[in-house]
């Protein structure tokens, strides 16, 4: 691994290119992260030489392949302090963990006139599962609402989250304000009303260190991809105890301890939430990403982001033609900077600044009742990752101002 | 390269529909009208088209987009005035195909007026959708039945 985390280019091949005659600056990290080499040598090593699916053959390669695949398992386990790898289940990515935890957990445990709780800020993978159980079940779903700062109303909070709430499901870190949710004193809320809470990590476990057991969640999904993992994997936590009284998610095969004509007996945790063959070399290749977040440590991860936020954001505010969401105080901002620049369209902007080599996203970022909420249609996303540089910081910068002058002030 | 390759993509004439939008209005006694969603960037455009004998009388549109939605409606509304439907339903088939690189004869393009400019959007596979969002909202109001809402 590169040893310097202001130079890690090295490490990640992709980024040394360019795009449209430009350097290449990309800052979409928030929708997926970039490979670094050691990922990508994981995949071609595990298809080269121990391919083999896992806890099915007795021959030397699917011991090989299982060995691998049950220490990704603990590599997980142990980066987000997980009190047994039991609790790791693994998933086709955050959104299916969350769709397990609303289908199974929920679909047992909510009833007519219960009360789910989300926060206006979710994305739409932690806000449509709760939305069609609370339709189907007759029950009602509450939204957190946001202060004017832009983070996350605990007033609010305290008011929706009452003794009718079986269900709190809010994200860790915003893909859009670049805030982050106060949710060990969430998950401590709903458990005094006798609610369970599911924490959405998408863009959090890249970005910070987590404890499972220290914030006390009932439930933590994330994706392998943000975190620099493939496509395709990604991991379910949940406490043992709620994860075995819960009905399995998709029945078939690698699920079941036995199965007759008329029944079957289930696999224990976690087997019995992964049925059919699961993304193997994924789970590995994610495992060798958290060795990579491991070595570069997630305390210099923070501090990496945020030397970058404090040094972006003054100078994206200090335009008289942008809005920044959320909080304007870097200190309180993450790596995930939502904007709109003045009469130009954030899909204009965001080909604009393709253009200029600068890669960030533009829509809704799956977040259309926030979009709602903060009275805009869209916004440009630049999102920041420890592998970006400040050279990245100023070529947005220098591309934003570049778009003013090409549309010279003004169109829709 | 740079910005400069945006040239073709913002011309004059596009950046002066998107500024200054022709037909931007609703008409309420529309004979047909049409909302369609651009669902990956949550923007709304609604085409009346008021359609006297088998002709378009008149026609509008209402909504908000980026540079290139805006402009392409605006062309398409100016495009289409005093066609048949027939003719209308055409066009919208000459730009989709046009936008996804299919070729035309050129009498079919000249019949686009200033929309042509806007099949330049091939070159931009990302921008595709921006451009044919309202002549797809104008082919489904033309064919439409009843007053369904059509989700692109």
């Amino acid at each position: 691994m590169a040893n310097n985390i202001n130079d890690l280019t090295a490490d990640f091949p992709v980024l040394d290119q360019q795009v449209n005659g430009e350097r290449l600056a990309y800052l979409d990290n928030a929708a997926t992260a970039q490979k670094p080499k050691q990922v990508v040598d994981t995949l071609v090593h595990f298809y080269e030489h121990d391919n083999a699916n896992v806890h099915r053959g007795v021959h030397t390669l699917a011991e090989r392949a299982t060995a691998e695949y049950e220490e990704a398992r603990k590599k997980v386990q142990h980066f987000i302090n997980a009190a047994d790898n039991k609790e790791i289940i693994f998933t086709k990515g955050c959104t299916d963990g969350l769709n397990l935890v609303a289908s199974t957990y929920g679909e047992q445990n909510i009833h007519e006139g219960d009360e789910i709780v989300i926060s206006i800020m979710e994305h739409h993978s932690n806000l449509i599962p709760w939305q069609q159980l609370a339709i189907k079940k007759h029950a009602v779903l509450k939204y957190i609402e946001l202060t004017p700062e832009g983070t996350l109303d605990m007033d609010d909070a305290k008011k929706k989250i009452t003794d009718k709430t079986k269900i709190v499901a809010v994200a860790h870190a915003s893909n859009v304000l670049g805030v982050v949710n106060p949710i060990k004193e969430l998950a401590k809320l709903a458990h005094e009303h006798g609610a369970v809470f599911v924490g959405d990590g998408a863009q959090s476990v890249p970005h910070m260190p987590v404890d499972v057991q220290d914030l006390d969640v009932d439930f933590y999904a994330f994706s392998g991809h943000k975190m620099m993992g493939p496509t395709g994997i990604g991991v379910l936590y949940g406490k043992a105890d709620l994860l075995r009284q819960m009905p399995p998610y998709q029945y078939g095969g690698e699920m079941i301890s036995s199965v007759h004509r008329d029944r079957t007996e289930f696999a224990d945790i976690p087997f019995k939430f992964e049925a059919g063959t699961q993304s193997i070399a994924g789970a590995i290749a994610l495992g060798t990403a958290v060795d990579y977040l491991e070595k570069v440590g997630m305390e210099n991860v923070v501090a990496k982001e945020q030397e970058l936020v404090d040094y972006v954001l003054p100078k994206l505010e200090a335009l008289p033609y942008v809005t920044v969401y959320g909080p304007q105080d870097p200190k309180k901002h993450t790596g995930v900077i939502a904007f709109n620049m003045d009469n130009l369209h954030p899909h204009d902007v965001a080909t604009a600044l393709d253009a200029e080599g600068v890669a960030v996203r533009a829509g809704h970022h799956c977040a259309q009742p926030l979009m709602e909420a903060l009275g805009v249609s869209a916004t440009s996303r630049a999102s920041f990752y420890f592998y970006n540089t400040k050279e990245d910081a100023d070529q947005l910068i220098k591309a934003i101002k570049a778009t003013k002058e090409f549309f010279n002030g003004g169109t829709i | 390269m740079g910005l400069s390759k945006l040239n073709g993509l913002y011309r004059e004439v596009i950046l002066d529909h998107a500024n200054h939008p022709h037909n931007k209005h609703d008409i309420p006694d529309a004979t047909s009208k049409m909302t369609v969603h651009n669902p990956t960037c949550g923007d709304t455009i609604n085409v009346s088209v008021d359609v006297e004998d088998n002709r378009i009388k008149n026609i509008g549109y209402t909504g908000s987009g980026c540079t290139i939605s805006q402009a392409s409606a605006s062309m398409m509304t100016e495009a289409v005035k005093g066609k048949t439907v027939d003719e209308a339903l055409n066009m919208a088939k000459t730009f989709s195909d046009m936008a996804i690189g299919k070729q035309h004869p050129q009498e079919d393009l000249d019949q686009l007026g200033d929309a042509q400019i806007l099949t330049s959007i091939m070159e931009f596979p990302a921008r595709i959708k921006c451009a044919t969002i309202s002549w797809w909202a104008l082919q489904r109001a033309l064919l439409k039945k009843d007053d369904e809402e059509e989700e692109q």
